[in-house]
């Protein structure tokens, strides 16, 4: 069981080193690694537009044969169905 | 002078339930939550989720200088404290959705309660039930790609927790849609955060803004087949929430929305920042739309904070905004209150040259010396206002609201369809579910007729890793490392309840571009254990 909000005292540390808050000298500073990651985070453009390419040369019509395989059975009644309550 | 800057993205799914359509929103939501929890571990002490901690929200401070009284606020407003939050539809309250989640006894024996409201993620992200959505907001990132990175991990979230449901005999199947509305007059948001200085005047950033915000539907538009807020007008238009905006500013999120909303809570130091809370925009699985929505929103940003965004205001603001979305030629042109008459396309390239030579005096832009990110912002800006401009269709493979057009039109082609034909209404709902194997993007996207921007396996790693250069890393890290201990946290605290000490220590994390991997990985590799994490955090000797 977790203590209930009123029966606990908080604690506000304001003076974390200055690691966490402004204003203070940090002294943990740690370079980057080899585990950085940017290399593979990011497809290059060249990639992508061969990738077009070749997607323009398919068949629209296979296209639309594998999307008609994936669409919802009985459209009227699934897309009545989805019915959401409010939000932002 | 840069699109980099501290920023996030939050974004309320649609969830169905095909089998069982009757089944309570708010409690289904609770389960894609609980069902996170079961398949991460990711929970404190006593088999209960990590609290939010609300000490810090403040959902009715105005950012143009006051507080609203609770007693005057919308229920829905009240978001600090969620128990005094009855939405006036038939949803449940927190107590009552405990209740039919223990009658229905889904726990699964974990020693976890079946009823899972907030969790916080070892990646820095939030997941919780707002209103009755499952909402993940995103850890705080500071370039666009980031942000489309982010994002698009909370996507792979939701679609792990509808698996983990999937393989429970004793829930109904739930789909997840990443989408804005269920054409039927209910809309739900995505929302992007970033993070300002203070000093900058309220209402230059309002009127620097809402120009842009009219018009960047163009760029980054999801597309909606139906018209008006029921959907029942026949036609397709570029934004899925354009017609569910009604004000020009204001503070409210679920009613009367406002282009510019004005929900000042920092969650930082309050002195120094203002966190810009932006609800105008669609939902975007394209990539690219994603990444134009929130680079060259950054970049505006800029502009207004240096003076030199560009200077005109647009006749009726609202009403243009839905001419705008309704118009695919984009060639009507809108009323500015000097008297000059602009195309959509017109007002987004005064933005871009604006923001050209903006990054162009600063260097920043530059593609080898910049900051890495502005540069490309503004070349894909370019290139995308071009290419709607010469050949609209051409832009399929990036713009999303012509990507689903595209897809929409052969099939009205082929099959001569309506816009009123339930299969377009189908096509346009089954585009945003989370599905790989049914969601219509992800179908276009694996035969690489969508544009990747992020490889799969960087978002796999940050389903899992928080970002290094912002505070989302000490606190997906104290998820991670010390998740036992952890009582609760918020975007600007982590509080600690060790073993045996009956005060819960909290820390406080208002600094956003503190909190980093290269500040604090050090502290976290000497320690294993939570007390002794804290005991050097902040000098506390016992």
């Amino acid at each position: 069981m977790r203590p209930r909000r009123g029966r606990i005292m908080l604690r506000k540390f304001s003076t974390a080193k200055g690691i966490i808050m402004a204003g203070q000298e940090h002294k943990n500073t740690v370079g980057r690694t080899e585990e950085d990651e940017a290399p593979d985070a990011a497809v290059p453009p060249s990639a992508a537009a061969s990738a077009q390419e070749s997607a323009s040369t398919e068949g629209l019509d296979d296209l639309l044969d594998e999307i008609d395989g994936v669409l919802e059975s009985n459209a009227e009644e699934f897309v009545r169905g989805f019915v959401q309550k409010g939000g932002q | 002078m840069t699109a980099v800057r501290v920023m996030g993205s939050e974004t309320e799914f649609g969830i169905h339930a095909p089998s069982d359509p009757g089944s309570n929103a708010t409690w289904l939501s609770s389960q894609v939550v609980h069902a996170y929890a079961q398949l991460t571990g990711e929970r404190a002490a006593g088999g209960s989720e990590t609290r939010w901690d609300y000490t810090d929200e403040d959902p009715l401070a105005d950012a143009r200088g006051w507080t609203i009284p609770r007693h005057s606020a919308h229920p829905s407003q009240l978001t600090d404290r969620p128990q005094e939050q009855q939405d006036p539809a038939p949803e449940l309250t927190a107590a009552q959705v405990a209740l039919e989640g223990a009658a229905l006894d889904l726990d699964d024996g974990s020693g976890g309660s079946a009823l899972m409201m907030n969790m916080v993620l070892g990646n820095g992200a939030r997941l919780y039930v707002d209103h009755a959505h499952p909402e993940y907001s995103s850890p705080e990132v500071t370039n666009p790609l980031d942000a489309v990175r982010w994002d698009a991990a909370g996507d792979a979230v939701a679609l792990a927790t509808v698996r983990q449901i999937a393989r429970n005999p004793s829930m109904p199947g739930v789909n997840l849609y990443k989408n804005n509305t269920d054409n039927k007059s209910v809309s739900y948001g995505s929302h992007e955060n970033y993070l300002m200085p203070r000093q900058v005047p309220f209402g230059r950033i309002v009127s620097g803004l809402t120009p842009f915000f009219v018009t960047r539907q163009l760029i980054c538009g999801a597309g909606r087949v139906g018209l008006g807020q029921d959907g029942s007008g026949h036609g397709y238009q570029l934004s899925a929430r354009a017609d569910f905006f009604e004000a020009e500013v204001g503070l409210e999120t679920t009613i009367r929305r406002p282009i510019i909303n004005t929900r000042d809570e920092p969650h930082a130091i309050a002195d120094k920042y203002r966190r810009l809370h932006v609800i105008i925009g669609d939902a975007n699985l394209s990539q690219v739309s994603n990444y134009l929505k929130f680079g060259t929103t950054a970049l505006v940003l800029d502009m207004i904070e240096h003076g030199t965004v560009p200077e005109l205001s647009l006749h009726d603001p609202v009403a243009a905004l839905q001419t705008v979305s309704h118009d695919l030629s984009m060639k009507v042109l809108l009323r500015v209150d000097d008297g000059r008459r602009m195309s959509a396309l017109d007002i987004q390239e005064l933005y871009l040259q604006a923001a050209q030579k903006h990054c162009q005096r600063s260097g920043a832009g530059d593609e080898e010396s910049g900051d890495g990110h502005s540069a490309q912002v503004l070349r894909r800006w370019e290139e995308v206002l071009r290419q709607l401009a010469d050949d609209p269709a051409g832009a399929a493979g990036q713009v999303e609201w012509v990507a689903k057009l595209s897809l929409l039109q052969q099939y009205r082609d082929r099959d001569s369809l309506a816009w009123n034909h339930p299969r377009l209404g189908l096509i346009d709902l089954q585009w945003s579910d989370v599905r790989p194997e049914k969601g219509l993007y992800y179908r276009l996207l694996s035969r690489g007729r969508m544009e990747r921007m992020v490889a799969d396996e960087a978002i796999a790693r940050a389903v899992v890793q928080p970002p290094e250069d912002t505070r989302a890393y000490f606190r997906g890290q104290c998820i991670q490392r010390y998740g036992s201990s952890i009582a609760g946290a918020s975007w600007d605290s982590v509080i600690f309840e060790l073993p045996g000490d009956r005060r819960l220590q909290r820390v406080p994390t208002r600094e956003p571009q503190r909190g980093t991997r290269a500040l604090t990985q050090g502290l976290f590799d000497r320690h294993r254990d939570a007390a002794g994490f804290l005991a050097e955090l902040l000098d506390f000797h016992p």
